[in-house]
């Protein structure tokens, strides 16, 4: 057990399942000598060296292209998109093609792949540095799209998604890459992909998230214990697709308030699946509207005014009290 | 600080065996066995053959939208033939000839082309990846593919097949760098037909050849006479033996022509001259190779009602294949399907079995009634 923050978590788990399976290699932009620009591959060149620790060209669709290749051919490749807003330079490799090559070649072929991408907002960047796009991937059948929110589940998720048979879409929040250390244990551990957990416990309310935007639900659904007396279940989604909507519904049955918070810009984007998934299970335990709390619908602002971009305590405190108030 | 010219300068070689009266350059006959050269016109007489075939299957409706290879069998046989079956094949939309040698059974390629997915699957044991339909996509997966073989240490290659509209694409640009960098078994073969449906290559791009574009990334490039088998050959066996020995990959640019439309939705009259099309119908790979095949006494009596046969027989197979279950749209989307998927396709079935598709999938777990809440509100 040692105490890691979320970098030193996840570059355990690509350590550990590098040394587990001489088949998982790794792939992207100043990924090898320099050990990534965040640092999660930090020492696994020198560990593993050039052939398994691959600076690749300065190219998203020859990084994601060559990687299915080498999927196709049994190889495991973890690719690193250096930012999650660079990606569509390769966004037509995966969904045209990680996301099918099982179904077009009707099983004959499949794409064990992970796609790393540094997401979100927070941290003072430019353009196309502090987008979350998660809906695009979710939106895409055939992939996964997962989303830590810690250093502990961050290394049990990605050492299952080099694990899935199927590609995996795997969303880093950059402002939780330093932002807290955990628990982690030394010896190999996995999440199952697709499962929901329930974080903290409350009958009032259910508050829904994912990624960074998981402690601004506990730092409100605290506020709320605290200075309202209202008692929530936190949601940490961990998996966007495919949805754990099982968990969802059974937590709004018994609570009958929702608030979905999410850092995508709100149209069409994740919280409008997840409420969908509530009117399906949960309508008639409805006690009032399905609330999201979200970016808006503006291209991401400059981090001068990203406060007023990206949810935060103040407005999932106050999109919770109109909830319990209806 | 002078302003110099930079070594080396580069050369672009072009291949040309057969001409197009088929009349043989020896110094360059690649040298192949009486059996393989039959082989091969079989081979081509069969694509064309059943290209023919194809159109009128799609003007009568039995199949839908494809891509006819005609007048690009040579580029396609002559490649393809120098591949072992331990060999990886990369094909994009238009190698119908090339993937029959591979070993795909002809009514697989129809079923494909009739919209099944079943039509898409590779034998369990057949290096070949499904058709590409997105253009130059397809050739980024051929380096990766090459990089694992080679990671692998296997003695394995990789060919990758696109046309000349594909090379302006940035996939193209990027698999060929990775190639370069990468230094892998890959053979890159363009079928330069001259046109990307109504584009022709000289707005396509303001490169005098197209395998001059592998110099930039530090590979060979070779351009040859993709209507002459033999030419083809030669360069594709030279290719797969470079690629073999671990010098890595090459550009082979074939120079044909497509003689008939870019699919069966297009009408190239709106686009090229009549002029156009006979001066390469002049220069039919076909033609040439039985002029040479007859001078050699190789030319077999009664070819062509064989080829016939045998497509026959296999449009026949076609058409007995039953109705597409829709089910089987869910059956290669995960490794396990994932619960959301799972009710659909339960829906799906259940609305098959009572005729009332279109009802509510169910949800587990379900609803409590109103009123049995603590009813805050």
């Amino acid at each position: 057990m040692a105490k890691l923050n979320m970098v030193k978590a996840l570059n355990l788990a690509l350590m550990q399942e590098m040394e587990r399976d001489p088949d998982v290699l790794v792939i992207g932009e100043d990924v090898g000598v320099d050990g990534g620009v965040f640092r999660v591959t930090e020492d696994l060149h020198r560990t593993y060296g050039s052939k398994r620790v691959i600076d690749s060209p300065l190219a998203e669709a020859g990084i994601i292209g060559a990687s299915i290749g080498m999927a196709l051919y049994g190889l495991k490749p973890v690719c690193e998109i250096q930012f999650s807003g660079f990606a569509f330079q390769c966004f037509h490799q995966i969904e045209n093609h990680a996301a099918r090559y099982r179904n077009r070649s009707q099983g004959r072929f499949h794409v064990p792949m992970v796609i790393r991408m540094p997401y979100g907002g927070g941290v003072r960047a430019l353009e196309h540095h502090s987008e979350s796009e998660e809906q695009f991937y979710a939106h895409i059948p055939g992939l996964k799209m997962v989303i830590p929110s810690g250093p502990r589940n961050a290394r049990a998720l990605l050492a299952a998604a080099i694990r899935d048979p199927d590609p995996v879409v795997f969303f880093e929040h950059k402002a939780l890459y330093h932002a807290h250390k955990e628990d982690v244990p030394d010896e190999s551990e996995t999440m199952e992909i697709g499962r929901a957990r329930v974080v903290r416990e409350g009958d009032d309310l259910t508050l829904v998230a994912w990624g960074g935007m998981l402690r601004v639900a506990r730092e409100a659904a605290e506020t709320l214990e605290q200075e309202d007396g209202v008692g929530s279940d936190v949601i940490d989604l961990l998996t966007v697709a495919p949805l754990d909507r099982e968990t969802i519904v059974r937590s709004v049955n018994k609570t009958g308030r929702v608030v979905i918070v999410h850092e995508a810009p709100r149209s069409f984007g994740p919280g409008a699946e997840i409420a969908a998934s509530i009117m399906d299970g949960a309508f008639l335990s409805l006690e009032a509207p399905i609330a999201r709390v979200t970016a808006h619908d503006v291209p991401f602002p400059g981090f001068a005014r990203e406060k007023a971009n990206v949810p935060d305590v103040a407005r999932v405190v106050a999109a919770a009290r109109d909830t319990l108030a209806y | 600080m002078p302003r110099t010219v930079l070594e080396p300068r580069f050369q672009v070689e072009y291949l040309s065996v057969l001409d197009a009266e088929g009349s043989l350059d020896s110094a360059l006959d690649p040298g192949l066995p009486p059996a393989e050269l039959k082989r091969l016109y079989r081979a081509m007489l069969l694509g064309r053959r059943l290209d023919e075939r194809m159109v009128r299957l799609q003007r009568q409706g039995r199949i839908g939208t494809f891509a006819p290879i005609k007048g690009q069998e040579a580029s396609q046989l002559g490649s393809v033939a120098v591949l072992r079956p331990t060999d990886w094949m990369v094909p994009s939309f238009r190698e119908t000839a090339a993937m029959i040698w591979r070993g795909w059974p002809i009514e697989k390629l129809l079923l494909f082309f009739a919209g099944h997915l079943e039509g898409g699957q590779p034998a369990p044991d057949q290096r070949d990846l499904p058709i590409t339909i997105p253009v130059s996509t397809q050739l980024p997966h051929a380096v990766g593919l090459a990089y694992a073989a080679q990671y692998r240490e296997d003695d394995v290659i990789v060919m990758a097949y696109f046309g000349d509209g594909a090379t302006s694409e940035g996939d193209f640009h990027e698999a060929l760098n990775f190639a370069g960098v990468w230094h892998v078994p890959v053979v890159f073969v363009c079928q330069n037909n001259q046109w990307a449906i109504s584009v022709p290559l000289k707005k396509q791009t303001n490169s005098k050849t197209i395998a001059q574009k592998a110099l930039a990334y530090g590979l060979p490039g070779i351009q040859v006479d993709g209507n002459d088998v033999l030419a083809v050959y030669a360069a594709s066996r030279e290719a797969v033996a470079r690629a073999r020995a671990g010098d890595g990959p090459t550009l082979i640019e074939c120079v044909t022509y497509r003689l008939g439309v870019h699919t069966t939705a297009d009408d190239p009259t709106k686009y090229r001259s009549a002029e156009e099309v006979a001066e390469w119908e002049r220069r039919d790979p076909l033609t040439r190779f039985a002029a040479y095949l007859k001078r050699k006494r190789l030319l077999d009596e009664g070819l062509e009602a064989a080829v016939d046969e045998e497509i026959a027989a296999a449009v026949a197979r076609f058409e007995a294949t039953g109705v597409a279950d829709p089910l089987v749209m869910f059956d290669h989307v995960y490794a396990e399907l994932p619960p959301d998927l799972k009710a659909q396709r339960e829906a799906l079935a259940e609305g098959l079995r009572s005729g009332e598709p279109g009802r509510r999938e169910k949800h587990e777990p379900s609803p409590p009634m109103r009123g049995q809440r603590s009813g805050k509100r």
